[in-house]
């Protein structure tokens, strides 16, 4: 018996070391436990109590004006109305890389919607992104932005959307795979990347300009598409307005990188924004197509503001300083690029080929537009793929839609073509792979 | 020359590659339904499928057309035979002028080939870029709903029943 049992020498030394290690990762588990709930009681946000839902008279009609006013220039109802759905009862879904994030419904509906919120409770989730309940609302609802609001427009918001129609609407869930869908963990997000920031006017600036800058980057959120975001999602302030991405468009810098070929002085900006068309750039394409018909009905001089804002915004970029010649290098477009210039001819030119009858009407030639100038196809590309509406009023001429028509190579043929003969920068790589991927993208 | 599928058969015709596929059929293949309207891709009557989706021929090249399947109205049917789509159209008597009809009815057909049960908003999403100037869309969409059933299908939340 002792012989088959060999007794090393070193094992209790072993059998102490695995004491300790066993109490060592006892500690470390305890540890964690205990930061786990420290950081649950420090994410903790309580609710704020139901109130009976008010009624429309409760309101100062002067308020619930001012509040249609913001509403419409913080383009609520991109994300907060549906395809088909009624404005304000939620269901459109921003796409992230984290998951899918629905709008929620922000009509008064007492069971759907925010019938039952207090103005404090509204004013909390827009200050600091937290719903009535208590949870954390995600980033994709912009508060880095909205904390900046004043209370007096805050209140106003709020008389606006409590005296919409009411509309029973349950809000679509969120698709988010589980770690991001731990909602505790966006306090941790705040935390890191938003700063308690309230507006302060700048004295050295004008009223107007103090007053762009006061929308522009509070309600209006223009950083949430026109600045780059981080891994993590969240705005690059270091970065502002260098150019970003919203549902699969590249939103183009607006400071000195802008690449437009005209200069954006505040009379071009402000027609932009007010019309959807610049006659010296482009019509508003892509999501820029709501912001600017939400703009269109928004107060003017607000309008005018932000253009006198982002105009300065632009003022150092290369057309401010001088607009180049246009370019139309057709003939050596159609030797790099034969097909290309088939398929342009037959598909393209009865409309954007000088003495068309569009030219003639005065829309701007394409080689004024940024999306050929850009450092990415993606804009040139969903253009074709999904035309273009005149997004104020309706009416008038529209771009129509390719996808059914020409082929991923096609479409890829014909932007090659085209960056040549009117753009500016080097070739785009994958050009069939951005097409097929814009197309996907669209697919549902 | 370039080889074009039309309607099930292949024919060979003799066009700059950037002539708009109208132009071939009508001009080339004798094939008359699809019309020209403003040749600018507004308003529809030219209306074609391609490869099962509706495109407006007037501003599709035919160099976009090669390897792919052309369907025209004359492809769905004879004024002897008429096809379900067709029929439906005859019998909600959806033409005025009739100018813009066999555009509806290729957009209609293409609609169908992808769902026979869309709903009220995605059939009138599907029929939205085709206009009709003497104003018989409600019968139009009466006969889209139509043929919908026609089909196997129906129109999941039509604004009217099918009578």
């Amino acid at each position: 018996m002792p012989a088959t049992v060999p007794v090393s020498s070193t094992q209790p030394v072993t059998k102490r070391f695995a004491t300790r290690r066993r109490h060592l990762f006892g500690w470390a588990l305890l540890a964690l436990v205990a930061g786990l709930v420290l950081f649950l009681l420090w994410a903790h946000r309580p609710a704020i109590a139901e109130v009976a839902p008010p009624s429309r008279r409760a309101f100062d009609p002067a308020d619930v004006a001012r509040g249609r006013n913001l509403a419409l220039v913080g383009n609520c109802v991109s994300c907060h109305q549906a395809p088909h759905g009624r404005p304000y009862a939620g269901g459109y879904g921003v796409v992230s890389p984290f998951g899918t994030i629905y709008g929620t419904n922000i009509t008064p509906d007492p069971d759907t919607g925010i019938g039952r919120w207090s103005e404090a409770a509204f004013a909390r989730s827009m200050r600091e992104g937290v719903s009535r309940d208590g949870h954390h609302l995600y980033p994709a609802f912009p508060y880095d932005h909205y904390q900046r609001t004043t209370d007096a427009d805050l209140r106003a918001l709020y008389a606006f959307l409590m005296t919409r129609d009411p509309v029973r609407a349950e809000p679509r869930a969120n698709d988010m795979p589980l770690p991001f869908k731990f909602r505790p963990f966006i306090a941790g997000w705040k935390l890191l990347f938003v700063r308690d920031e309230r507006h302060r006017p700048d004295p050295r600036r004008s009223a107007e300009w103090n007053r762009g800058a006061y929308l522009g980057e509070g309600l209006a959120h223009c950083g949430g598409c026109h600045t780059p975001r981080g891994l993590l999602g969240a705005e690059k302030r270091d970065r502002a307005y260098d150019g970003g991405w919203s549902a699969g468009w590249y939103a183009p810098p607006m400071n000195a990188r802008s690449p437009a070929v005209r200069a954006w002085t505040v009379e071009r900006m402000e027609q932009y924004l007010r019309t959807g068309l610049s006659l010296s750039h482009a019509a508003a394409a892509g999501p820029m197509g709501a912001v600017a018909a939400n703009l269109s009905r928004a107060d003017p001089r607000d309008v005018r503001a932000l253009s006198v804002y982002y105009a300065w915004w632009m003022r150092d970029a290369g057309a401010a300083r001088r607009e180049p010649r246009l370019i139309d290098r057709a003939a050596a477009a159609a030797r790099a690029h034969p097909a290309g210039a088939a398929l342009f001819a037959g598909a393209c030119a009865t409309c954007h080929e000088p003495g068309a009858p569009m030219m003639v009407e005065g829309r701007p030639a394409l080689p004024l537009g940024s999306p050929l100038h850009e450092d990415h196809a993606d804009d040139t590309v969903n253009i074709i793929l999904h035309g273009l509406e005149p997004p104020v009023g309706r009416a008038g001429p529209y771009m129509p839609a390719y996808k059914d028509a020409l082929t991923d190579a096609q479409v890829a043929a014909i932007v090659r073509y085209m960056r040549i003969r009117y753009g500016s920068g080097s070739e785009w790589p994958d050009l069939e792979d951005t097409v097929a991927k814009a197309r996907e993208r669209t697919a549902e | 020359m370039n080889d074009l599928s039309v309607n099930g058969r292949t024919r060979r015709v003799d066009a700059d590659p950037s002539t708009p596929l109208l132009y071939v059929l009508r001009d080339d293949l004798g094939l008359h339904a699809a019309k020209f309207g403003c040749g600018l891709g507004q308003c529809g009557a030219c209306t074609v499928l391609i490869d099962d989706r509706p495109a407006f021929s007037c501003v599709v090249p035919v160099a976009a057309c090669a390897g792919r399947a052309v369907t025209t109205v004359e492809g769905l049917g004879t004024a002897e035979a008429p096809g379900d789509v067709q029929r439906a159209f005859i019998h909600e008597q959806a033409a005025q002028c009739g100018y813009c009809i066999p555009g509806m009815i290729a957009r209609a057909e293409a609609m169908l080939r992808r769902t026979t049960t869309p709903t009220e908003d995605e059939m009138r999403d599907a029929m939205r870029p085709s206009l009709c100037r003497c104003g018989t869309h409600m019968r139009i969409l009466r006969a889209v709903r139509r043929a919908a059933v026609a089909r196997g299908g129906g129109v999941i939340d039509a604004a009217e029943p099918v009578q």
